[in-house]
């Protein structure tokens, strides 16, 4: 992608992770109002809001950018609201960039907010017969972590991935997210904490599966034309935003479906789906992982964490657990990963966590994240999957 | 005796030899679980005729996970709660992994990547007159 098309990150907000108990509006707000700030930009001049919905907060989360147009104070701004699931964030970015993109606006707010119950990510309520959603529950017990129980042990069976391993994630990520003061959990451990957590989704125990929380991430994004305007000259800047779907056969299973694609009788696509998601990304941006300086990859659970080195091509497959081994992806090693703590030490506020990539993203490449400070950062990717077949990755480079 | 009644209709036949049902498309072949008659997903034939066919009762484990917390509702869940088994198998033929509990008598340390297993029915919860059953896989000789 030519420089003319790219977009400037002019401000990042966020309201910590936790268990608030508050409206999801009361957080989208505070992160709202810390991104204008950020990016001295007055609410009243924003042109556009995209929202990520949130649907376990009723009509309003589901006109997420209205929700929060309102809330701000109504100055007749276009509205657009998306949802994608976990994926949600960086379809509400690529609404704006598409917008700034064509002339249409210059300067937009991205924003996702979200009140989470306690426990397990439940479908809708009633008797849902036709959707796959309550089925997988009702049928199979099918939880999320229970998708993710069977990566991780197909990982452990095919490539020799230890718990040690898997621990390991958590105990990189958890240092990394002790710096950080968005994150819900900030408490380092040990493997032996890990591995003494309770069995969730066998062989996942309860430290390394991400919990839900509630949490809102915004962004003041514009044209480069308009940052310059406003006194910005070498703004952090969205080089590729990749939205896209599986191509057919998707033969890996996924949530919250119960059988994959099948491959009889046509050619596999070139990339399964979870390697064509940064690929796109890596695309627009004209630039491959060699080229990363850090990443934020959508750490589930520990092993899934590894299962994403692989696909952004970090390495090859089989090889994840030597980097995190190596401290490869440690803050100080050669490309850190999750620098932010990840989910593991936020949790999931569905939609606001691909927003809350791309501002752990921006503070790195503004040398602005403190004692977490990735140094020198140029380059960073975001990567992350919603379910019912969702891709997401933002590459941003300064 | 309680009546047999499936936990979900269309999605598999009764009886000594039950399989799962999908559908076909009649000009690519791909086959589509659970069964939609409706339309072809294949995008290289969106206007084939689709076909209710049986699924292979035979397969190999993918993989698999143990749940050692209950779920939410819709799931309905033993009292006192009792830790199950979640299968991904892979069915050679139609080249596709379909999802299914692990048969509760079965011990999941028995599994790994490629075990063979069959697709039987086993109660999935009762109520006073009836006996909700679905499918599960549960290991075989090769």
């Amino acid at each position: 992608m030519s420089a003319s098309q790219e977009i400037a990150v002019l401000g990042v907000g966020m309201h910590p992770w936790g268990k608030w108990g508050k409206n999801f509006v009361e957080y989208g707000v505070v992160a709202a109002r810390a991104a204008l700030a950020d990016a001295n930009v007055d609410w009243r001049d924003v042109q556009l809001v995209c929202g990520a919905d949130t649907v376990r907060n009723g009509y309003p989360g589901y006109v997420a950018g209205a929700t929060f147009a309102q809330a701000l104070g109504w100055q007749g701004a276009s509205v657009s609201s998306s949802y994608a699931a976990c994926a949600s964030g960086a379809t509400a970015l690529n609404a704006a960039r598409a917008q700034i993109l064509a002339g249409m606006v210059d300067v937009a707010m991205v924003i996702g907010a979200d009140t989470t119950p306690k426990g397990f990510l439940a479908p809708n309520a009633g008797e849902r017969g036709d959707d796959p959603d309550w089925l997988r529950f009702r049928l199979l017990g099918a939880t999320n972590p229970t998708y993710f129980g069977m990566y991780a042990r197909r990982r452990m069976e095919l490539h020799g991935a230890t718990q040690d391993d898997f621990a390991a994630v958590k105990v990189k990520n958890a240092k990394h997210g002790f710096e950080n003061p968005y994150a819900r959990f900030r408490k380092e451990v040990t493997l032996e904490d890990v591995n003494a957590s309770p069995i969730v989704s066998d062989p996942l125990r309860l430290l390394e599966i991400c919990a839900t929380s509630d949490g809102a991430a915004a962004l003041i994004v514009c044209s480069m034309d308009y940052a310059k305007s406003h006194g910005v000259t070498s703004p952090v800047r969205v080089a590729g935003v990749s939205t896209v779907t599986p191509s057919y056969p998707n033969t890996l299973i996924d949530m919250p479906n119960f059988a994959t694609d099948s491959a009889f009788g046509v050619a596999e696509p070139e990339r399964g789906f979870r390697d064509s998601i940064a690929y796109a990304a890596y695309e627009q941006a004209g630039i491959g992982p060699e080229d990363l300086d850090l990443a934020e990859v959508y750490d589930l659970s520990t092993a899934l964490e590894l299962d994403w080195y692989e696909n952004i091509g970090l390495c090859k497959p089989g090889e994840a657990e030597r980097l995190v081994r190596d401290g490869d992806t440690t803050i100080g090693g050669r490309i850190p990963v999750n620098a932010s703590g990840g989910l593991a030490c936020f949790g999931e506020a569905v939609p606001a966590q691909a927003i809350a990539q791309v501002c752990e993203l921006t503070w790195h490449l503004r040398g602005e994240a403190g004692a977490r400070q990735v140094e020198g950062a140029r380059v960073g990717l975001t990567v992350n999957q919603g379910l019912f077949g969702h891709g997401s990755s933002v590459i941003v480079r300064k | 005796m309680k009546t047999q009644v499936p936990a979900v209709d269309g999605w598999f036949t009764l009886g000594d030899s039950p399989a799962l049902l999908a559908s076909r498309g009649v000009e690519t072949g791909s086959y589509f679980f659970p069964k939609n008659l409706a339309f072809s997903r294949n995008p290289a034939a969106p206007t084939e005729e689709l076909t209710e066919v049986e699924l292979s009762r035979r397969g190999r484990v993918w993989s698999w996970t143990t749940n050692h917390y209950q779920p939410p509702a819709p799931y309905v869940a033993a009292d006192p709660f009792v830790p199950y088994t979640v299968v991904a198998v892979e069915l050679i033929d139609e080249q596709m992994v379909v999802l299914g509990p692990l048969a509760p008598e079965c011990d999941p340390k028995t599994l790994a990547v490629g075990t063979d297993v069959e697709l039987t029915l086993g109660t999935l919860y009762e109520d006073d007159d009836n006996e909700y059953v679905v499918w599960h896989w549960k290991p075989v000789a090769a």
